[in-house]
């Protein structure tokens, strides 16, 4: 009955996903409890196993280099109203573009292989992402449903590719051979002892670039402002002039480029070579990511470090307490995607009314208010 | 102004008929109602009589639409009282309003499209868990009200086969057949051509020939000079106050909305028409679902000239606005400026219209001409932010932008003077202003302007009237299309009428009287419409 005001900036932006958090992770610790272990015993070991000493850092912040490339490609087709889900089969093809450069060229040195794998990267995850993007913008299929279909195809065709054109003939397993140091992005841990010997590499290096610029492309470019139009008003951005179906494919084609990036983080950064399903669900992570994080590369950030987090807290977690391993954190996470994204607005309609009766006047507003509607 | 003495004294007696419990149909005291700040009620007091036409008038915001869903129980009241024949009532919903005999026709039409007449007027009420039976009664009891009160509409006819008078009809029938006593209208001639206005009025007065009550809300003062008893008008939130019809004027009832003077009839020299500046030619387009609504249109329209397109909503004005000014694809034909032929086609063909000198202002500003989301100055900047002065290079000059916004924000006195407030935030005037003055403070050679007073208030449509004729004597051709006849008939200086995607004809808006408007809007031609100029 009474209506509410919109809350404070602040409180919308850091009170309320914080709240969403604690809540997520309240419940988590009844379903531990229920399982019969000690919550807060299980989250200290996440806790100390994602931030606990350097090893667990490295591992922490390589998992969080994934999770922004997901997130930002994500957030970008988000932000032109565009839902993407094709990260996984985007970062998948990329892939393959890097294994091409770095096994191509791994008798040079990296800092040449670096940048190619990189082009390469944006490239065929871009073109993976640009098809549907095309199909949406001349032929209106929509964008979830191909971007879906093109990570099955993605993986088929990388299936394929890994056992009968990448495989070396005397190796078992469907992957190519492994890059000369030439095709290794150095780790940061020979940089940094303190990072000791964890896969954390120069690619999250590209993960902060990228970040800063998507955030000038978004805010600060004539492209970010269509794009921005285009999200918010389809209709609108048409009668500014702007080629809404151009704006459609470039940006999904930006967005698949972004998802490329995991591949050089894993394939030319971790693993040296191609692999079968090395994108994991990096991809799907990314959604949860840039839905936390409000399409911000703040908040992206953020939410990229806190899943990292919880990624790599919940593998030491199996190793401090007996019957608890990583399905405990799937579920974690899922409880965190579900308060924190799905169930965004739980407590707002709460926490106006509380800021409402912190509010003096409006308190006293209130009161008459009641007051006069009970005499009637 | 056709309410005569007659009928007015004639009114007791079928108040006597029935036994009366009060004189008041309904009375509304002290009702408050507050929506987070806004106050949208303050205190408000209406008494309606019983048997009588009483219209509401008042300004977008005014309160008048909060008060009336109060009375139809959307909204409960924070406080105050309602009493309905005399009796206080606490109205909880719409169905307890209908059960106290109180209806109300929306401006937006709430029928079933593929349901027949019958079946709309039954839906909701029906009396068995069978359809037949309830059709069966509802048709003799449908039949009786019909003749009643004079409204035959087919009770077999499906409704989207029927005109939008027709379909206002099965509405008022649906709210006759729940046994409304009283009945609010909500702005209902708003889709209606003047005959079919006028019908309603018929129908209108028939109703309180036979001691309905009716509630009229309208912006128009016109209708309310014409067929209201009494008239209240409210101001913000609150009712100035509660007159005769017969005992005021419409510049009384416009000071009082708007709490000063206002201009109603717009002043303008006479038209210094100069060269061509827009041809159109032999247009055809169709709409998104490839039904074509424009057909073969051809004019042009001259350097100092305002050419208005007159007609009724749907007629494809709309699609014939949005194809000149480059936001949909035409199927054939031509659109020349300046001598030029405009490459339209393509969905970037608005920046292509818009850099050869076409400013649009489209119909739908909420829907097209600002994204709402954005804030005011990025808003000040559509359709224009590639052009240098916002950024060289692939940059968006923020500061210029802003500073462009804060410009045109004091030079159309547009409020609050706020460039970083969301758009949504501001009101619908206000929002017109914003896209009047983007567009206009460009210097177009062509404007193109689209139903440029929707929804705006009264102090507002002054200044974006105007506006359009400074527009005009400052050498711009102007292509005015709007459903507000009068509008049409004040700005432009040649009255184009089109009806089912076809100019049906063309008229001197100094010479052309409304009837003959009004029966080529219905279709009726140039040569029919002077034959039987003289009907009444």
């Amino acid at each position: 009955m009474s209506a509410l005001r919109p809350l404070p900036r602040w409180a919308d932006i850091a009170l309320l996903p914080l709240l969403n958090l604690l809540l997520a992770f309240a419940v988590s610790g009844l379903v531990v409890l229920m399982i019969g272990q000690n919550p807060l015993l299980a989250m200290w070991a996440i806790v100390t196993g994602s931030f606990g000493n350097g090893f667990n850092i490295g591992y922490t912040l390589y998992y969080a280099t994934n999770f922004v490339f997901t997130g930002l490609a994500v957030a970008v087709a988000a932000h032109a109203s565009l839902f993407n889900i094709g990260g996984n089969g985007q970062a998948y093809i990329a892939g393959l573009g890097v294994a091409i450069v770095c096994l191509a060229l791994d008798q040079t040195h990296w800092l040449l292989v670096a940048p190619l794998a990189m082009i390469a990267a944006a490239v065929f995850g871009g073109f993976w992402a640009f098809i549907p993007g095309y199909l949406q913008a001349k032929r209106g299929s929509h964008v979830v449903i191909t971007t879906i279909m093109f990570n099955f195809i993605a993986a088929a065709i990388m299936v394929y590719m890994l056992n009968r054109v990448f495989k070396p003939a005397n190796v078992m397993g469907p992957e190519s051979r492994t890059f000369a140091p030439g095709g290794r992005l150095p780790k940061l841990g020979e940089f940094v002892p303190f990072l000791q010997h964890t896969p954390v590499n120069l690619s999250i290096f590209v993960a902060i670039l990228a970040l800063i610029a998507i955030y000038i492309l978004i805010w600060h470019t004539k492209f970010g402002y269509a794009l921005r139009a285009l999200g918010h008003n389809p209709t609108a951005s048409r009668y500014a002039g702007m080629s809404n179906s151009r704006i459609i494919m470039i940006v999904m084609a930006m967005s698949g480029a972004l998802a490329g990036m995991v591949a050089l983080n894993e394939v030319m950064g971790v693993q040296n070579r191609l692999v079968l399903d090395f994108v994991a669900e990096a991809g799907f992570v990314g959604i949860a990511v840039a839905l936390m994080g409000r399409n911000h590369p703040i908040g992206i950030a953020l939410a990229a470090l806190l899943f990292g987090a919880l990624y790599q807290g919940g593998n030491e977690l199996q190793y401090v307490i007996q019957g608890l391993d990583r399905n405990m954190v799937v579920i974690i996470q899922a409880l965190v995607i579900l308060f924190t994204g799905a169930m965004e607005g739980l407590f707002r309609p709460g926490l106006q009314f509380t800021f409402m009766l912190l509010s003096p006047e409006q308190k006293a507003e209130a009161v008459a208010r009641e007051t006069a509607s009970s005499e009637s | 102004m056709s309410t005569g003495e007659d009928t007015n004294a004639q009114r007791p007696d079928t108040a006597a008929a029935s036994p009366p419990a009060s004189q008041w149909a309904i009375e509304l005291e002290k009702i408050n109602k507050r929506f987070g700040e806004v106050h949208a009620n303050k205190d408000i007091d209406l008494k309606v009589e019983r048997g009588t036409i009483h219209g509401i008038v008042g300004e977008n915001g005014a309160g008048k639409s909060t008060l009336m869903s109060i009375l139809y129980g959307f909204y409960t009241a924070d406080s105050g009282t309602i009493k309905v024949d005399g009796q206080e009532r606490r109205i909880t919903d719409s169905r307890h309003a209908l059960a106290l005999g109180i209806g109300m026709v929306h401006q937006h039409f709430m029928l079933v499209d593929n349901f027949t007449v019958l079946e709309n007027v039954v839906l909701g009420v029906e009396d068995s868990a069978f359809i037949a039976p309830s059709l069966k009664r509802a048709r003799g009891e449908l039949d009786r009200i019909e003749h009643e009160y004079n409204l035959e509409v087919d009770p077999d006819a499906v409704i989207e086969d029927i005109s939008v008078g027709q379909q206002q009809r099965v509405e008022i029938l649906k709210a006759l057949y729940r046994g409304a006593q009283t009945l609010i209208l909500d702005e209902p001639t708003g889709v209606l051509t003047p005959n079919e206005a006028a019908d309603l009025f018929r129908v209108l007065e028939t109703l309180r020939e036979q001691g309905k009550t009716i509630i009229l809300i309208t912006h128009k003062l016109r209708e309310i000079m014409a067929i209201t008893d009494n008239v209240s008008v409210m101001r913000q939130g609150e009712m100035v106050r509660t007159l005769k019809t017969s005992e005021t004027n419409p510049e009384e009832l416009a000071e009082l909305m708007v709490g000063r003077r206002v201009l109603l009839r717009v002043d303008k020299a006479q038209a210094q028409p100069g060269k061509t500046l827009l041809e159109v030619k032999n247009l055809v387009v169709a709409d998104d679902l490839g039904v074509v609504r424009v057909k073969d249109v051809s004019f042009s329209v001259r350097a100092g000239e305002i050419v208005g397109i007159a007609g009724v909503s749907g007629n494809g004005q709309s699609e014939l606005l949005e194809a000149v000014s480059g936001m949909r694809d035409q199927r054939s034909g031509t659109v020349v400026m300046n001598g030029r032929e405009l490459e339209l086609k393509g969905d970037d063909g608005a920046a292509r219209a818009r850099l050869a000198g076409l400013a649009h202002v489209p119909e739908d500003r909420q829907r097209m001409g600002l994204v709402t989301n954005f804030q005011e100055w990025e808003n000040a900047i559509l359709g224009y932010q590639d052009r240098p002065e916002f950024g060289a290079g692939m940059f968006l000059d923020i500061q210029a932008a802003q500073r462009e916004a804060e410009a045109r924000i004091a030079q159309f006195d547009i409020r609050p003077a706020s460039f970083r407030l969301k758009t949504a935030n501001f009101s619908g005037g206000n929002q017109q202003k914003i896209v009047l003055a983007r567009e206009m403070e460009r210097n177009p050679d062509v404007l193109v302007v689209g139903q440029p007073t929707r929804g705006v208030d009264i102090g507002a449509i002054e200044f974006i009237h105007n506006e359009i004729i400074r527009m005009r004597d400052a050498g711009k051709a102007i292509l005015l299309v709007s459903v507000e006849l009068d509008e049409i008939r004040s700005l432009a200086d040649r009255i184009l009428v089109m009806f089912d995607g076809r100019i049906v004809g063309e008229a001197d808006p100094a010479t052309a009287s409304e009837g003959e408007l009004g029966l080529m809007m219905a279709g009726v031609t140039n040569g029919d419409a002077a034959g039987t100029e003289a009907r009444p």
